[in-house]
């Protein structure tokens, strides 16, 4: 009956999502009185997630799984939840969970809530507070199916110890040809680059910055601060940027600490995308663009000017707080 | 090949989100309604399919009668027929057993659906129907090449994207980067002339399960004023940060 989560690594390093998967687990626990068991692929430091409430650990050791493959991770996890008589799921909002939970749903006739944005509501019945309308609205959705999947949104619900000693066993799942009738040819990952996904601080650019060329010191603020580089609609429709960058609406949601929107105006889509992250910065010379009603600070301003300016202050900050 | 794109009938994207009924329904009053974006690129890379290898395309939405203005467009686009399922698409698990019957019937070897739609954002409807059907399924693609049976997809990952090879029948979730924003094509007066004369066929829905109910909306709390710094004193912005947001 315990409370079952996905845990994410690469190359064998748990992903912080993962931290805050099996905090949000702990929390459901507790509400259910069970406890924490999490399925873990080849990751090396099984036993740190006691640190965050997980008891349990089924520790999957299989090189056909060295790659992600949603199809082959559902089966495992459908195997797991079967083993454990788990009636509750918890996994992240990245693209793989994303990708392999409306499979799992499907293998266990459950009931899948994602963009899930803080702990139950109720468990009786079972009720979970997400996001809608692409962040511009939250729903109360009740899960009545039997088996329960939740995806916790980003930064929702935070990173909480709750220090126990996790139960490492080995799990051996059965999986056939079957399972791996889509193949990963070739994974293409940007090294050395915060992704959206993942980054506390985001640093965006809009039209206002003139020209992809003029992206330079947009990089230079996000390297200083740690942060991913994303960028509006029409700045990615324009091919100035990739599309990966893209935030918004259509695009990626954000739901960073800290989003920094630099010659953006703030159209409603691109308010939408960026709504669940925390502070908002904009930079804008224009006093009428919309972001400044959607921001917590702001400075009107040349973006050529302010953002030099900005990047020196912080290297200034940095070097007195290092 | 034949081809079946999954649509659904959503507000524009510049809409205001306004909840009523008591915050039980989503206000359609004096709201837009359009192609799914994420479905309208996966549309579009359909006519690919139907110009460059002679595919046939179907487009099929779950929704009532006041969805037909959603899924003309999509036959004036070019789609050859469309059909639409009777039921109010109320739960993501509900729509994916609706779409295995029409493909089934159908004997689709490709569909097509967006990753999530924009309203309810649940994301589940491609991934779900796949495996009721034990049909392929990639996610959140952005690129797609057919080859007989064989099919190339690229899906976006956190942080880069990944190639992978499957084979049909096959199911996608889609979203931009499938085709470009500027390969989205506007019907034309031929095509919307086209599109009255072709099949819109209306089917009833089957029992279905729906494991979730969306009780009650809300909308973000309302947003205090923007805290502004002169542009002359980009140091105060580094100190607010710091000692108030607390989030450098």
């Amino acid at each position: 009956m315990s409370v079952l989560v996905y845990t994410e690594s690469l190359k064998g390093k748990f992903k912080k999502n993962t931290f805050e998967v099996a905090s949000y687990a702990h929390k459901v626990a507790q509400n259910l009185g069970t406890t924490v068991t999490a399925v873990s692929f080849n990751a090396e430091d099984d036993a740190s997630l006691g640190t965050y409430g997980v008891s349990k650990v089924l520790k999957v050791s299989d090189d056909s799984l060295a790659t992600f493959n949603a199809k082959a991770y559902a089966s495992v996890l459908e195997q797991a939840a079967k083993a454990e008589d788990a009636k509750v799921i918890i996994l992240s909002s990245s693209a793989d969970s994303k990708f392999l939970a409306p499979i799992l749903t499907a293998k266990l006739a459950a009931g899948y809530v994602p963009n899930v944005v803080a702990a139950p509501e109720s468990t009786s019945p079972f009720v979970v507070k997400r996001t809608a309308f692409s962040n511009k609205g939250f729903a109360m959705t009740e899960i009545s199916a039997d088996i329960k999947i939740i995806g916790v949104s980003n930064n929702a619900f935070g990173v909480v110890e709750n220090n126990v000693s996790a139960a490492v066993e080995d799990f051996s799942p059965s999986l056939g040809d079957d399972a791996f009738t889509t193949k990963s040819v070739e994974v293409d990952r940007v090294a050395g680059k915060v992704t959206i996904a993942d980054a506390d601080i985001v640093v965006s650019g809009g039209r206002g910055l003139k020209g992809p060329e003029n992206w330079g010191m947009i990089e230079e603020l996000a390297d200083v601060l740690g942060a991913a580089t994303a960028c509006s609609k029409p700045v990615s429709d324009m091919g100035w940027r990739p599309h990966s960058e893209h935030v918004g609406q259509t695009g990626k949601p954000v739901a960073s600490n800290l989003y920094i929107a630099i010659g953006i105006s703030g159209a409603i889509q691109h308010l939408a995308g960026i709504n669940a992250s925390k502070v908002k910065v904009v930079i804008n010379n224009d006093p009428e663009a919309p972001f400044f009603k959607a921001a917590d600070y702001g400075i009107v301003g040349d973006a050529f000017e302010v953002v030099p300016e900005l990047i020196e202050k912080l290297k200034e900050f940095k070097a007195q707080n290092a | 090949m034949k081809i079946l794109v999954c649509i659904s009938n959503v507000p524009d994207t510049t809409s205001k989100i306004n909840f009523t009924e008591g915050d039980t329904q989503f206000d359609t009053n004096g709201v837009q309604f359009v192609i799914n974006p994420n479905d309208e690129f996966g549309l579009t890379r359909a006519m690919w399919f139907k110009e460059k290898q002679g595919a046939t395309v179907h487009v099929v939405t779950v929704g009532g009668q006041q969805t037909e203005p959603t899924i003309r467009k999509a036959l004036a686009i070019g789609a050859d027929e469309a059909i639409r399922v009777n039921a109010e698409p109320t739960d993501g698990f509900f729509v994916a057993q609706q779409l295995a019957e029409v493909v089934k019937s159908g004997d689709y070897d490709l569909v097509i659906a967006g990753r999530e739609s924009i309203d309810y954002n649940g994301g589940m409807v491609p991934g779900i129907l796949a495996t009721l059907l034990d049909m392929n399924f990639v996610n959140t693609c952005i690129g797609l090449e057919i080859d007989g049976d064989t099919a190339t997809a690229v899906r976006e990952i956190d942080g880069g994207k990944e190639t992978i090879s499957t084979s049909l029948p096959l199911v996608i979730g889609g979203q931009k980067g499938l085709v470009e924003e500027s390969d989205l094509r506007i019907p034309n007066m031929r095509g919307i002339m086209m599109a009255r004369k072709k099949a819109l066929n209306v089917v009833e829905p089957v029992d279905a399960v729906q494991p979730t109910q969306d009780q009650k909306f809300e909308k973000p709390a309302a947003k205090g004023p923007v805290k502004l710094v002169d542009a002359g004193n980009v140091g105060e912005l580094v100190e607010l940060l710091h000692n108030e947001a607390k989030v450098i």
